[in-house]
């Protein structure tokens, strides 16, 4: 049985079924209690479980982030609420420095189980501080997970797996997707990180997309069968770790892809993928692979301008158009 | 208070304007908002005009100030236009930032604003730093550093003002405690006492009611003057109260703070009115006068909005300028394109 909920609500959900089944699962971070976040996600948690398991703190990141730390080594299973994306970098040296490196600089001996739960995403009108899409930062480090829920499905299974997990995940949600609902089973199930989903079949060129990028996707794709042009939607949901397997297998069908994601272009998720194609799957392409991340520049406050900077379904399918029909999408 | 009435007129209506020109803004800010003619959200300052222009009485152009994601105060304090502003809260090209800031990042480097700030606690090193140039070039200028209560559990706060100490720099740490940081109550966050932990620096601290404008900005005198000498830094709390939500869309609010407890502030310790009828009582202005200013003002704001509500937006080709110095466009300029 199904029924539709929002993405809010199944992270909500995933959070309260893993409190409840594991007593070592704790909350803690800012307005997490009574609050419930600015975004409402949480709220109803500290009714059923108490402060002394969803913790408010002060505004004092790298503080509570080094004490879930602490926390996860000692046996704790600590979930983070970090309440927008572009508060990673106050966090950096805790995550980074400390949860990502313990089990490696320990021998194994140590371990971090603990998730770190954050948001991406512009056109809030937030400007530079509130919009970023910060995540090709937590891929890059080795010891960190990082999963990239694109539904309120993917949302509930990827935390729980993540809550379950022995090791540092890291989950950004897209923080305009809150109140998106999408169809997700009653019974319990958990998804498992570093398995992609192919979210739409075709045969012409294969667009890959990640957390709020997977819906730009879809409707490129639809754009595009008014074309006559199959295209084949696939979602990696985890980018550590990445399903190469899958991603690769469209593409040698295909023979064209194109990476979508909200983060920078530059030095991104996208250069990643796009490396990652031409280097396993180079003679299988009919054209070069596309990246389409955000605008490398800071995210503008300006509704004029910001709606510039994040890739949309029009421009994905122009993209697609391109490579498909042949057109040069070299430099000169 | 100091009892000398007319001696410094032109001082106090020159406070009591830019009060309630904040809060003619803020008004005029939050309508926008209602109106859902205001791209995204915004924090206002009404209730705590006192701080902002007390101490910014205290200011010279030539002075620095950094400032919050509560910042339109602060701002016009410092010598903002409100149209200007309109239009960076309306994301238009006139604005102070080009439309590319929006309301937690208006800046105004004519008037020493060295800018608003989204991240909590984020611009007190920069405000130490500030300081720290007017030592080292020999510049005669103060920095005043405003954040808020729930910045105090920042730790970069603590390792500037240990530096600022050690080396004396000119900065006045000025905390707004208005009783709440976001939806929780600041007893809740705070442990000890926040003028404990300056002294711990060696700084000398200050409490001051943050509802009076008079005692502030004697306050803030008296600092900024001992900062110029060499004497500083200083930190100040500032008691004082937002009286709308944390930011615009937080209105359904009882369940982290009463009604009552606003209604009470707002009866009792409203800064523009107490100070309006000190005002009178001292006979600097009459009834009449303070109106008429008023309403002027009023008009001023509504003028400000319409003019920002019909001016126009920026061209697409800036959405890449303004990325680095001396760069006109960053996107061909990172792929190595030469000018
Ligand atoms: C580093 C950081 N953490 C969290 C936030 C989210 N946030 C914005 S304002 C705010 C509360 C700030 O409280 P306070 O410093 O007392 O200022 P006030 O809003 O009361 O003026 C919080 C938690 C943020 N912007 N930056
Ligand atoms: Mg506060």
């Amino acid at each position: 049985m199904t029924r539709e909920i929002t993405l809010s609500q199944a992270v909500n959900e995933a959070i309260a079924e893993e409190m409840r089944r594991d007593e070592t699962v704790l909350l803690i971070g800012e307005d997490v209690a009574e609050a419930g976040t600015p975004f409402k996600v949480l709220s109803g948690l500290v009714e059923e479980f108490g402060t002394e398991r969803v913790i408010d703190t002060p505004i004092a990141e790298p503080g509570f982030m080094g004490i879930a730390v602490g926390a996860a080594m000692t046996g704790s299973r600590p979930i983070v609420d970090l309440m927008f994306g572009d508060f990673l970098y106050l966090v950096m040296d805790q995550l980074c420095n400390q949860a990502a490196k313990t089990h490696y600089m320990s021998g194994g001996k140590l371990n971090v189980p603990l998730v770190l739960r954050t948001n991406l995403g512009a056109t809030r009108r937030s400007a530079a501080q509130h919009s970023q899409s910060l995540h090709a930062l937590v891929a890059h480090i080795p010891g960190l997970k990082l999963a990239m829920p694109s539904s309120a499905y993917e949302a509930k299974g990827l935390l729980k797996a993540a809550v379950r997990d022995d090791n540092p995940v890291v989950i950004f949600e897209d923080k305009l997707m809150y109140q998106d609902k999408a169809p997700v089973p009653e019974e319990e199930y958990v998804l498992a990180l570093g398995e992609a989903a192919i979210l739409r079949e075709g045969s012409e060129v294969t667009l890959i997309g990640t957390s709020s990028m997977r819906q730009v996707c879809e409707r490129a794709a639809e754009i595009l069968e008014g074309d006559g042009i199959g295209a084949e939607v696939v979602d990696p949901r985890t980018l550590v770790p990445l399903d190469e397997r899958t991603i690769l297998g469209s593409v040698r069908k295909t023979s064209r892809a194109i990476v979508v994601d909200e983060g920078h272009q530059n030095f991104g998720v996208t250069a990643e993928i796009a490396a990652r194609i031409s280097e396993k799957a180079f003679y299988h392409l009919d054209a070069p692979v596309i990246r389409m991340g955000a605008m490398d520049v800071p995210v503008p406050f300006s509704p004029a301008l910001e709606d510039l900077t994040v890739p949309t379904a029009e421009g994905v399918a122009a993209n697609a158009r391109a490579i498909v029909r042949g057109v040069p999408v070299h430099a000169p | 208070m100091p009892r000398d009435g007319k001696a410094n007129a032109e001082a106090y209506l020159r406070m009591y304007r830019q009060m309630a020109r904040i809060r003619a803004f803020e008004d005029k800010a939050n309508q926008l908002y209602l109106n859902a003619q205001m791209p995204g959200l915004t924090h206002m300052y009404s209730g705590q005009e006192a701080v902002a222009v007390g101490i910014c009485e205290a200011l010279t152009d030539e002075d620095r100030i950094t400032s919050t994601h509560r910042g339109h105060g602060h701002c016009l304090a410092k010598g903002a236009e409100l149209k200007l502003m309109f239009c960076e809260l309306l994301g238009k090209e006139e604005g102070y930032c080009r439309g590319k800031g929006g309301s937690m990042h208006i800046a105004d480097q004519a008037h020493g604003n060295l800018g608003a700030n989204a991240i909590v606690g984020g611009s007190a090193g920069i405000a130490t730093g500030a300081a720290l140039s007017a030592k080292r070039l020999g510049r005669n200028y103060v920095t005043v550093c405003f954040f808020g209560d729930g910045a105090t559990a920042q730790g970069l706060w603590y390792e500037v003002m240990n530096m600022a100490a050690l080396w004396k720099l000119p900065v006045i740490y000025a905390c707004e405690n208005n009783g709440y940081s976001e939806y929780t109550a600041t007893e809740e966050v705070v442990a000890g006492s926040l003028t404990a932990r300056a002294e711990a620096f060696g700084i000398e601290a200050h409490q001051v009611d943050g509802q009076d404008v008079l005692a502030v900005s004697k306050l803030a005198t008296e600092l900024v003057e001992r900062c110029r000498r060499g004497e500083g830094p200083f930190f100040i709390e500032l008691e004082t109260y937002r009286y709308h939500g944390h930011h615009v869309g937080d209105i359904n609010r009882e369940y982290y703070r009463t009604k009552e407890e606003e209604a009470r502030w707002k009866a009792d310790r409203d800064p523009i009115a107490n100070f309006g009828k000190w005002l009178r009582s001292e006979g600097v202005a009459t009834e009449d006068e303070l109106a008429v200013i008023d309403s002027e003002i009023r008009d001023e704001a509504a003028a400000a909005v319409e003019y920002a509500l019909a001016a126009p937006y920026p061209d697409a080709v800036e959405v890449d300028m303004h990325v680095f110095k001396g760069v006109d466009h960053a996107l061909p300029y990172m792929s190595g394109e030469r000018a």
